[in-house]
């Protein structure tokens, strides 16, 4: 350790101590509240709650894909409403709102030693018209036709032309409701960005962040840059269903009719969708990533190998992220050079991921390894995402993701890679900082049996599906019919995935059980039970109360892994705790 | 998508500026003890919220324009003659723009009374700009460029709508500034609200006198078609 300025001087307050908003009645202490921690647990109960129905929509869809016609209630129309009401809930309204809405509002000002956002009122509106954003999604679910039935990326023009489902409110719904996301969003994304930027407390350098920050903080400002496209695409197309306008809709005739739509591109939306696409999954895939740094280097007692590799890596991940969006366009007749150069683009991701995952990999190698049920989370995310990563590898070079882009291939892939990789990084987080939440721990058991059914069941499903994929089994079909190609086993395989699929999501119960009933009756957690280093775990009370810090705010003085250091009393040193007097002097290096 | 990656480019360069000052290459591990210096601006939060703001509306824009010249290049691009009465606008917002400097002049002076008078004035040359911009569409609508007519016509109207509603926006910003000035707020608060009210208020000027030159270039009578093709080219 070289001590690089005198312990004892503390830095003068240049974090101007703010005058924090305090709640007058029930209603602005609950329910308009301006408190982060608040917002988080609101943001994250309605992302989790709106994201239990795009569960049992994919229960639907997996009833259907192995007892095709079996039910009456499952139509070739709402098949296609469940498939695209599934993916767009899943990837928008839970995780992208959970992760940054959730996790980022919690965490962003506790690990950085603020009271609050910076801008909390603004945070509080974008909570609320995140919550309009999803009742007026609900409201699809209720509105004549149904919701819209145009698959997740809404592709014009068939999107809002008469045969597709929910093409008279459905898809109005669907684009005002994600219009209102990202107004929300944005309010909420300037708040995490500025206050990661000027609400660092004394000492807290950014290279002195808990890489979750640097995750959510690096996601937040793609979030900001790509929303606008889906925002322009959104706009646009909604003047084309509702004013008649032709943005994206060309000259049509539709039986034996012309309509009145002309000259419009449906390619530019698919640019304009994927410019926005392909950073989304980013958006997701860095929080998970940055979270999963710290859960593996926590309960692996160790600092994170080559910290400032993890963050260079995110860096360039999220500006390599902006220039591979036309690999979603393999096949929309794209020119052969630009395939080439989406290719390169896309490959050339794989290095500073990979680097990545090689340090989570040698932060474990010789560390006390605590296999903690967030730990196994975390585990089990590694191995997910290197697996949902390699199919990636295969998907972006131009040859082989023609042939494989319209099969359960592809589903099979983003399944892995940011469905189950980053819920896992979910569940983890959640048994990680739930103690500091509710003051109190989830219970053991019931987090290992949900971690072994989730993840192994989780494989059950789509390892079989890439299969699937390989001999010719194409996505989007409400039913396969009788095909030359297809074998009758693959049916069979169906029906396996499908009860697999069942059970998972059934064992999902075993975990809100265990948030409830530990709510009440979980083991008290104290301040820190992790032993943990970061400046959340330091907090005077558990739960924090409001302000976080008591009267005085944290001082940093080290980084945020300072685990296992040689010669220390304990094996954790927290980020504000200062050198000792007579600190062991290393070698200056 | 040229002016997107333009604008990236732009984007990178502030980031990578950023995070220069960032001490990146420190190894934080070996560096326990106080850091005086966390490398947080000595601006207020308020103008680097505005600054990351500005960012998101910066990407709407680059977005419209790259969306507006990629669907140029794809024919039956029928755009309308640009009313000569945006040049009358422009005037105004020159104007509104202007007027909001000298207010940024008069507060940082401390002089209130004129704060006050000037706010107005721009006030109303923005509110002069946004009634213009609506006559302007009604002029287009009567010579028969109506939103339906042709993507070009759609796109104008578009463009120019998601351009004033973000000024109504700022004018909702502006209100408060100016209740502020007659309430009689501390005159630090004034300071820093007319400054932000004044940055967004070059902001939108500039993003609208590109939007205009953008309008201007892409008229088939104001500019000849080398220049236009050019433009396309360049956009």
């Amino acid at each position: 350790m070289v001590d690089i300025g005198a312990a004892e001087a503390i830095p003068s307050a240049e974090v101007e101590d703010v005058e924090l908003y305090h709640a007058k009645s029930w209603v602005t202490k609950y329910v308009f509240c301006q408190d982060a921690k608040v917002i988080a647990i609101q943001y994250s109960i309605t992302a989790i709650g709106i994201g239990l129905v795009a569960l049992v929509l994919s229960w639907l869809i997996r009833l259907q894909l192995a007892f095709p016609g079996s039910f009456s209630i499952i139509t070739p129309s709402n098949y296609y409403q469940f498939v695209t009401m599934h993916g767009m809930i899943m990837v928008i309204y839970l995780l992208t709102a959970l992760f940054l809405g959730g996790f980022g509002n919690y965490l962003i000002p506790l690990m950085v030693g603020a009271r609050d956002m910076v801008f909390p009122y603004v945070n509080m509106l974008s909570y609320w018209v995140y919550f309009l954003a999803v009742l007026v999604l609900v409201a699809s679910f209720f509105a004549p036709g149904g919701p819209t039935g145009a698959g997740w990326t809404l592709y014009p023009p068939q999107a809002i032309l008469a045969g597709t489902p929910g093409q008279d409110w459905g898809i109005i719904l669907m684009l005002a409701s994600l219009i209102l996301f990202i107004i929300g969003f944005t309010m909420g994304g300037l708040n995490y960005v500025v206050t990661v930027l000027q609400g660092r407390t004394r000492g807290m350098t950014m290279m002195r962040l808990p890489l979750t920050v640097w995750g959510i903080f690096t996601a937040t400002i793609l979030a900001l840059l790509a929303f606008p496209a889906l925002f322009v695409a959104s706009v646009m197309m909604l003047f084309d269903r509702v004013l008649g306008t032709s943005f994206f809709m060309p000259a049509i005739v539709q039986a034996g009719e012309h309509l009145k739509y002309g000259g419009g591109s449906p390619i530019l939306f698919q640019h304009l969708f994927w410019f926005f696409g392909h950073p989304e999954v980013y958006i997701v895939a860095l929080p998970a990533f940055g979270i999963v740094s710290d859960l593996i280097s926590t309960h692996a007692r160790k600092n994170i190998f080559g910290y400032r590799m993890m963050v260079w890596a995110l860096v360039s991940i999220a500006v390599l992220s902006f220039v591979v969006w036309g690999h979603h366009m393999y096949i929309s007749g794209m020119n052969p050079p630009f395939g080439f150069f989406f290719a390169t683009s896309t490959l050339i991701i794989a290095v500073p991921t990979a680097i990545k995952v090689y340090n989570w990999v040698l932060t474990l190698w010789r560390g006390d390894i605590h296999l903690t049920v967030p730990m196994l989370f975390a585990l089990g995310f590694i191995v997910t995402f290197v697996n949902g990563g390699i199919t990636g590898l295969f998907l972006g070079n131009v040859i082989v993701d023609v042939p494989l882009s319209a099969t359960m291939f592809v589903v099979a892939h983003f399944h892995m890679v940011m469905g189950i990789a980053p819920i896992l990084v979910v569940f983890g987080g959640i048994y990680h900082w739930y103690p500091k939440i509710t003051g109190r721990m989830l219970n053991e058991r019931l987090g290992q049996f949900h971690f072994w059914v989730t993840f192994l069941g989780a494989y059950l499903i789509y390892f079989p599906m890439h299969y699937l994929g390989f001999i010719g089994v194409p996505r989007r079909y409400y039913e396969l019919g009788e095909t030359a190609f297809v074998p009758a086993s693959a049916a069979t395989l169906n029906v396996a995935i499908t009860a697999a699929a069942l059970v998972v999501g059934a064992a999902q119960t075993v975990f809100f059980f265990n948030v409830i009933w530990s709510l009440f009756k979980g083991k008290l957690a104290g301040g820190n039970p992790w032993k943990a280093t970061t400046l959340e775990w330091q907090t005077p009370q558990t739960p924090p109360g409001h302000g976080n810090w008591g009267k005085e705010l944290p001082v940093v003085y080290r980084w945020a892994y300072d685990y296992s250091v040689p010669g220390a009393g304990q094996d954790f040193l927290p980020q504000n705790q200062p050198p000792a007097k007579q600190a062991p002097q290393a070698a200056p290096s | 998508m040229n002016i997107t990656f333009l604008f990236l480019a732009v984007i990178a360069a502030i980031v990578a500026w950023w995070l220069a000052q960032q001490r990146l290459t420190a190894k934080p591990w070996l560096e326990a003890g106080s850091i005086g210096d966390t490398g947080a601006s000595s601006l207020p939060a308020a103008k680097i919220g505005l600054g990351v703001f500005l960012a998101v509306v910066s990407s709407l824009f680059a977005l419209l324009i790259s969306a507006y010249s990629m669907r140029m290049e794809m024919g039956e691009w029928k755009p309308a003659p640009v009313p000569k009465l945006l040049w009358l606008n422009t005037g105004a917002l020159i104007l509104s723009s202007g007027a909001l400097q000298w207010a940024r002049v008069a507060a940082h002076r401390g002089r209130l009374d004129r704060v006050r008078a000037v706010l107005l004035a721009g006030g109303i040359f923005a509110f002069a700009f946004l009634a213009g911009q609506l006559v302007a569409w009604r002029q287009l609508d009567a010579a028969g460029y109506y939103l339906t007519a042709n993507p070009a016509a759609a796109f104008f109207y578009l463009i120019t709508g998601v351009h004033g509603l973000h000024l109504l926006g700022g004018l909702v910003a502006l209100g408060r500034t100016m209740d502020k000035a007659w309430q009689g707020a501390k005159l630090d608060q004034m300071r820093l609200s007319v400054d932000l009210c004044a940055t967004y208020w070059h902001f939108l000027l500039f993003v609208w006198l590109v939007l205009f030159s953008l309008l201007l270039l892409t008229d088939p009578i104001e500019s000849d078609s080398g220049l236009v093709s050019l433009i396309g080219r360049i956009f």
